[in-house]
């Protein structure tokens, strides 16, 4: 089987589907000739024509109005939004619009758009290229959101989102282009072909839209996380050694709420643990869910692990970003609650 | 001691306000037939000086004049002239509708009429509009039965948006019409993209992009013409100037000195600026544009000097930012009477087919609004299961669990 880091998987998942139907077309800031500013489309132009791929202008709300008016007539159009943090100017687009079309036009129209863009930090992008805004869409009606942590759910996450039927928006943890990422900034990023889950099937596959998976089985304590902080979840486990369940969700709208229940009824703990300043974070959803649903099978408070309620800092981003230190040190006081 | 003066901003004012005479002498009316009509390939920056004149074929005596009136279908502008009729007549009882309390919401094209009929008259079965609120006439003066527009404004349980839009914001895929959002703008980009689509899959269909003069501020406008100077798909642009924004006049929208039209310039669009008013002219440019976009030449502009006589909506009160008389004094006049005096002058029409067509419709009107009040008015017998429903194709878990708690 090939192995691929998560931009390979990401194009691989481009190619398949712009091989196999016409309709699919490509498009976003720099895209085109140069493949984007982290080539997760190079030779892609080359390949399929600049009809098919090309570059937009700086101009986010175009680039989404551009592809809900594409899908109206009838395209796939897969955009790349170069930074989620640059995704805002696209905002009033996605939720008014995109997110919408369906619901308003009694489906006469319908805008099966995928919009692709790379989330979060460590990767010192500051307050303006690393911020991880999932929450504003799981809040908007009518659009799907899903964020993988590795190349195969990556690759899989990518094609379902194509043939979807709804819009929906994938965030790329930037972190986790090149390779998996074990919590500490100060130790050398090993790479995704040193990784099981750097397996990626050639052709054609999908990982389910609003399935979950479970990263790490365990007994003691249910960590739902996504993304970046699977690792770092990951580490924290490994350098506690407390038996935490690691439940990656992959998919944040629609929410696998099967999966969740039945690992915190089985552990009896929750932490929610995301990169996201906290308050109204997504992180708030997923304790509220585990309340309404677990109460009376938990043994200490839902805690929530994530970002300060700050701007991300250059300079600080390693305080920032919620590291094995920090979430272990709350998993301890966890398993030290009555 | 400074050498300036302190600094000051300009807040742009009306040449009216209420109490006042109207004052309409900024407007400058060139001769009817004085514009020139260029050829359908002409470069931007070749017919710059249509984006400040004002198209205009007819002239005081309602005669047809210059190089725009040429080749004009009688049948075309029959029909145009009695889809006008048909589409005030709606308005008049939509009015009365919201008036009785039946409906919620609505908004009245009077004087605008020739803007959207001759337009849609022009384009090719297949050309897709991207309409704001204000052209009801795309769809009244097409087969779309009258019944659903009533229906729609209604939200009642034939509604075919099932209640889950404002009245008026309908949407008519069956008959080119785009979903109408109630966010001003966002539907400018979108016909650039269907455009392109248009262009990417080989197609000859067009796009018709729709906006008023107060929306060109909002950020779509300028993201659809800056995709539209890139890539040159096949879409007209309509600035519908109907010099008010609610209660703001075109100086606030965008500045009193430049037209919109002249907007087109600096992304090398070629624009025209042409009398709404004016149903000859409005079809002959039209007519022009959508031609010019189908032949492969890319997108054109197009600003319609018009007036909106109506209130912005059922919710204002126009008499307490303008002239009173300011929608009688509009120097083009009234689209349904200058095309009426043109084809009697012509011998196409007459006084009596006019009150004969008028009292028509009048009576279609009404049939079709007691019809659709059978099916409920105010939102009565729409179902909540439907709101539920179209959120996404498929329904998820956490909607279904909802839908059950509400117990639908």
């Amino acid at each position: 089987m090939p192995q691929m880091s998560m931009i390979e998987a990401i194009r691989d998942a481009m190619d398949v589907k712009m091989a196999e139907d016409d309709n699919v077309v490509v498009f976003g800031e720099d895209v085109g000739y140069f493949g984007g500013v982290f080539r997760c489309t190079h030779g892609l132009q080359d390949k399929y024509g600049k009809n098919r791929v090309f570059d937009s202008p700086i101009n986010e709300s175009g680039i989404v109005g551009a592809a809900i008016g594409m899908a109206a007539y009838g395209l796939r159009p897969c955009v790349e939004i170069q930074f989620a943090d640059y995704i805002y100017p696209a905002y009033d687009q996605i939720v008014s619009e995109a997110a919408r079309l369906r619901y308003r036009s009694g489906e006469q129209f319908t805008a099966p758009i995928t919009i692709r863009t790379p989330v979060g930090g460590g990767i010192f992008g500051g307050q303006t290229h690393s911020q991880s805004p999932e929450s504003l869409f799981t809040h908007v009606a009518g659009v799907k959101s899903v964020i993988p942590s590795n190349p195969y759910d990556a690759k899989g996450l990518l094609i379902a989102a194509m043939e979807d039927p709804d819009p929906v928006i994938v965030f790329e943890p930037k972190r986790l282009y090149n390779g998996p990422f074990d919590g500490h900034h100060d130790r050398p990023a090993s790479n995704w072909s040193k990784h099981p889950l750097g397996d990626v099937p050639e052709g054609h596959y999908t990982v389910e839209i609003g399935k979950a998976s479970t990263f790490r089985e365990g007994k003691a304590v249910t960590i739902l996380t996504y993304g970046t902080m699977v690792y770092v979840a990951e580490a924290a486990v490994k350098e506690t050694g407390i038996d935490a369940e690691i439940i990656d969700l992959r998919s944040l709208l629609p929410l696998d709420v099967d999966a969740i229940v039945e690992s915190v009824k089985k552990t009896g703990r929750c932490m929610v643990l995301h990169e996201a300043t906290q308050t109204s974070g997504f992180g708030a959803e997923l304790a509220a869910q585990v309340q309404e649903r677990c109460f009376y099978h938990l043994e200490s408070p839902v805690v929530r692990v994530a970002g300060y309620d700050t701007p991300y800092p250059h300079a600080q981003e390693w305080d920032y970003f919620p590291g094995p230190a920090r979430v272990g040190r709350e998993l301890k006081a966890m398993m030290e609650a009555v | 001691m400074s050498d300036y003066e302190p600094l000051k901003f300009y807040v742009p004012e009306p040449t009216g306000r209420p109490g006042d005479e109207p004052d309409f002498t900024k407007l400058e009316i060139p001769e009817a037939g004085s514009a020139r009509k260029p050829a359908i390939d002409c470069r931007p920056q070749e017919i710059k000086d249509l984006a400040t004149t004002i198209i205009r074929v007819m002239n005081r005596d309602g005669e047809a004049v210059g190089p725009w009136a040429e080749d004009i279908d009688d049948g075309v502008l029959l029909d145009g002239l009695k889809a006008m009729i048909r589409t005030r007549a709606f308005d008049e009882r939509m009015m009365t509708l919201q008036r009785q309390g039946k409906t919620s919401f609505y908004m009245k094209c009077t004087g605008e009429e020739a803007i959207a009929i001759a337009h849609k008259a022009a384009q090719t079965k297949g050309d897709m509009n991207f309409p704001t609120y204000r052209q009801q006439g795309l769809l009244l003066s097409t087969d779309y039965p009258m019944e659903d527009m009533i229906n729609q404004i209604l939200s009642n349980e034939k509604d075919p948006l099932k209640g889950r839009q404002l009245p008026i914001l309908y949407s008519a895929r069956s008959h080119d019409y785009f979903t109408v959002s109630g966010n001003l703008g966002t539907q400018f980009i979108h016909a650039v993209g269907w455009a392109m689509a248009s262009a990417i899959k080989g197609d000859t269909k067009i796009a018709s992009a729709w906006i008023g003069d107060g929306s060109t501020a909002e950020n779509d406008f300028h993201s659809a013409l800056v995709n539209a100077s890139v890539y040159k798909p096949p879409v007209v642009f309509n600035i519908v100037n109907n010099q008010w924004a609610i209660s703001s006049f075109r100086g606030i929208a965008g500045g009193d000195e430049a037209t919109f039209a002249e907007r087109a310039h600096g992304y090398d669009i070629p624009s025209l600026r042409v009398d709404g008013n004016d149903f000859l002219a409005v079809y002959a440019v039209s007519r022009w544009a959508i031609e010019r976009a189908r032949r492969g030449f890319g997108p054109v502009l197009i600003e319609w000097v018009t007036y909106r006589v109506a209130p912005h909506s059922t919710s204002d009160d126009p008499s307490k930012y303008r002239p009173k008389e300011e929608s009688t004094a509009w120097p083009l006049g009234d689209p349904i009477l200058r095309l009426k005096n043109h084809l009697i002058a012509r011998g196409l029409w007459s006084e009596e087919r006019h009150a004969q067509a008028e009292s028509e419709y009048d009576e279609e009107v009404r049939v079709a609004t007691k019809e659709a009040e059978s099916h409920g008015v105010m939102g009565a017998g729409s179902s909540p299961k439907d709101m539920f429903e179209a959120v996404f194709e498929e329904l998820p878990p956490h909607l279904r669990e909802q839908r059950q708690k509400m117990g639908v």
